[in-house]
């Protein structure tokens, strides 16, 4: 069976939802118009058609369009060779599409990198955490409206945002007696709480 | 004097009670460990988060990203020549095969990458197993070093400082060569490189001989690497492991035997496959691609058109003033020419709208180009498929189960690199 056998099978089972299939340099791509029936055809396509490896999830920003996301599902049968490419459209409201983690588990890593540097979210995705971008960035970067030059984070607490200080020191434990949460100069303080007096002693930057 | 002591003797069922009472002690808490960002056996800049009981892992969570330069981005805001420089840096101990990857993805995208002149792909096919070549040797050094065996490590660079000889005669760069160009190649090799080539090859088949022989039964290597982290056939698919560490576990599958490209189907070899699936298997797998990039070499040293000197000047690029540069010599002196050469450095190689999907058999893995064109001389959307972000993955599925002495094993046994990975 090949690649285009395999697309007018999911056209014949998913009817409208599937457009015709197309090629371009002889690689086959069928677009599905619902986003949330992404997961029936991958599953469809993975138990009925043969397709076990997902190459790649990649998105795409149609800048000015609508639906301004699209996302795109590199699917290859390893014992037949053949591949087929997933085409799904998301609109900016919504932003969401579901996960195909339960499907394949190479999923995962590439479901994270989807959202930390497009910002599309996976439903049933469990740790859907930004992955090469750090916690807590604020923007997502591959969107077309981000400029190329970046944007500044003031984010309190981010790493790089700041010169490494280089003043405040001591940064080596100090050697005294006490306990070693008293004598780690990178003491962790809670937000808000007043620091013990041995851990102001090292924040303040000289030793009194 | 006589004292009496009294001796309290505990029944089996009191002594197992104790035995539950003293485990639960010493379990008590697990221990959070950070390793890397900058950790040698992290080649590179990967941190774990492990959390371990005593010394065996029971949580790994890989974190990457650390050397995320935003590669997408930047292509799709110069033209398609423009980039491939920043393909050196992908996999930077494989930097010919990532031109060769990147170029036909474009070409493909183009429509030409099967019109290529022959010997254009010849030289391709012999960069890419150079590169091959020179980072399976990297890896099996810094994989042998983290495990303790330091002698491995100064055979293989000795050999890969030759592969850059190599390189620089064929690019002028030992590092980063950027020698492909949309179309073709940035220039002929010189007559002496094929030569080159093979005294390398004479050199090179004694050093991984004696490599073999330090390693493969070596007692401690083998203890050390055999059973552990065990990559099964089905785990390795559905975590879309791909390159040695997928054909470690015994997926019999190669990019260049499936659906090959350039001139791959008029050479002779075979494809490596491993049966377990553990660390072991993926350094011989490695070991094995070596011995085959050997024999695709000597193949392409024998079979090159136009022979060493190409004496017939066989062309190197497509011959289409819309692709490819012409020569100096044209653009000074006709008219047509000025406007190719012209319209090429400003607006780059017009490529229709479309959108494909490139795949090539990296070192490392299957590293992917997917192009998304509008039409003109820059991508709407590049997308690399990095291998090594890929097959690191499956880490947190990997680690747990192990102990924290054979993490630098299971890395080095997965051989990846970060740069390829963050992008």
């Amino acid at each position: 069976m090949s690649a285009l056998e395999s697309a007018n099978k999911i056209k014949a089972k998913f009817g409208d939802l599937v457009a015709e299939p197309t090629e371009f340099r002889g690689e086959i791509t069928v677009t599905i118009a619902a986003a949330e029936k992404i997961f029936d055809v991958c599953q469809f396509a993975k138990r009925s058609l043969g397709f076990d490896y997902l190459v790649d999830i990649c998105s795409v920003d149609n800048y000015g369009e609508d639906p301004r996301w699209t996302v795109i599902y590199h699917l290859r049968g390893v014992a037949s060779g053949h591949e087929l490419r997933l085409k799904t459209n998301v609109s900016e409201e919504k932003s969401e599409l579901p996960s195909v983690l339960p499907i394949w588990r190479t999923a995962n890593w590439h479901e994270r990198e989807v959202y930390d540097l497009m910002g599309i979210r996976f439903s049933g995705h469990s740790d859907l955490r930004r992955i090469l971008m750090w916690e807590g960035y604020p923007y997502h970067p591959l969107r077309k409206d981000f400029p190329l030059a970046g944007k500044p984070t003031d984010l309190p607490g981010v790493a790089f945002t700041k010169v490494t200080p280089m003043e405040g020191g001591p940064f080596v434990t100090l050697p005294s007696s006490s306990d070693s949460m008293a004598r780690e100069p990178r003491v962790r303080v809670p937000e808000g709480a007043e620091p013990a007096v041995s851990d102001q002693r090292l924040i303040d930057g000289k030793l009194k | 004097m006589a004292t009496v002591q009294d001796i309290e003797i505990r029944d089996s069922a009191a002594r197992a009670a104790q035995a539950v009472e003293e485990a639960a002690d010493i379990h008590g808490e697990k221990l959070v460990l950070n390793m890397g960002p900058s950790h040698p056996a992290t080649h590179g800049v990967l941190r774990i988060v492990l959390e371990l009981d005593g010394e065996v892992i029971t949580k790994a969570d890989p974190d990457v990203g650390y050397l995320h330069r935003g590669d997408e981005k930047i292509a799709e805001n110069m033209t398609y020549t423009q980039f491939i420089p920043y393909t050196d840096r992908l996999d930077y101990l494989a930097p010919l095969a990532n031109n060769v990857a990147y170029a036909l993805a474009v070409e493909k995208l183009l429509g030409i990458h099967d019109k290529l002149p022959p010997r254009c792909q010849y030289i391709r096919v012999m960069c890419a197993e150079l590169a091959r070549i020179s980072s399976h040797l990297l890896g099996l050094g810094a994989f042998a070093m983290d495990t303790g065996a330091v002698t491995v490590f100064l055979l293989t660079f000795t050999e890969r400082e030759k592969i850059y000889n190599i390189a620089e005669a064929a690019s002028g760069a030992r590092l980063t060569n950027s020698y492909t160009r949309i179309g073709g190649l940035m220039r002929d090799v010189p007559p002496n490189w094929v030569d080159m080539i093979r005294v390398f090859l004479k050199e090179f088949a004694v050093a991984l001989d004696e490599a073999n022989t330090l390693l493969t039964r070596n007692r401690i290597w083998v203890d050390r690497l055999r059973d552990l982290a065990v990559v099964s056939k089905e785990m390795a698919i559905d975590y879309g492991l791909s390159g040695p560490n997928l054909r470690g576990s015994g997926v019999e599958f190669d990019l260049r035997k499936n659906q090959p490209y350039l001139c791959y189907k008029d050479l002779d070899f075979d494809i490596a496959v491993g049966s377990t699936g553990d660390c072991y298997d993926r350094y011989l797998v490695r070991m094995e691609e070596m011995k085959l990039s050997m024999r695709i070499l000597e193949q392409c040293c024998n079979k090159i058109p136009g022979g060493v000197e190409n004496k017939s000047h066989e062309p190197v690029s497509i011959p289409d003033g819309k692709i490819t540069l012409p020569s100096k010599q044209k653009v000074l002196s006709s008219m047509e020419e000025l406007i190719h050469q012209f319209m090429l450095v400003t607006e780059g190689v017009n490529c229709p709208p479309g959108e494909v999907y490139f795949g090539h058999e990296n070192p490392k893995g299957e590293l992917g180009f997917y192009i998304n064109s509008k039409g003109g001389g820059t991508p709407y959307r590049l997308k690399i498929r990095a291998p090594s972000f890929i097959n690191l993955s499956i880490l947190g599925e990997l680690l747990p189960g192990c102990m924290i002495s054979d993490v630098p094993v299971v890395l080095g046994s997965l051989d990846f690199v970060m740069g390829e990975s963050d992008r």
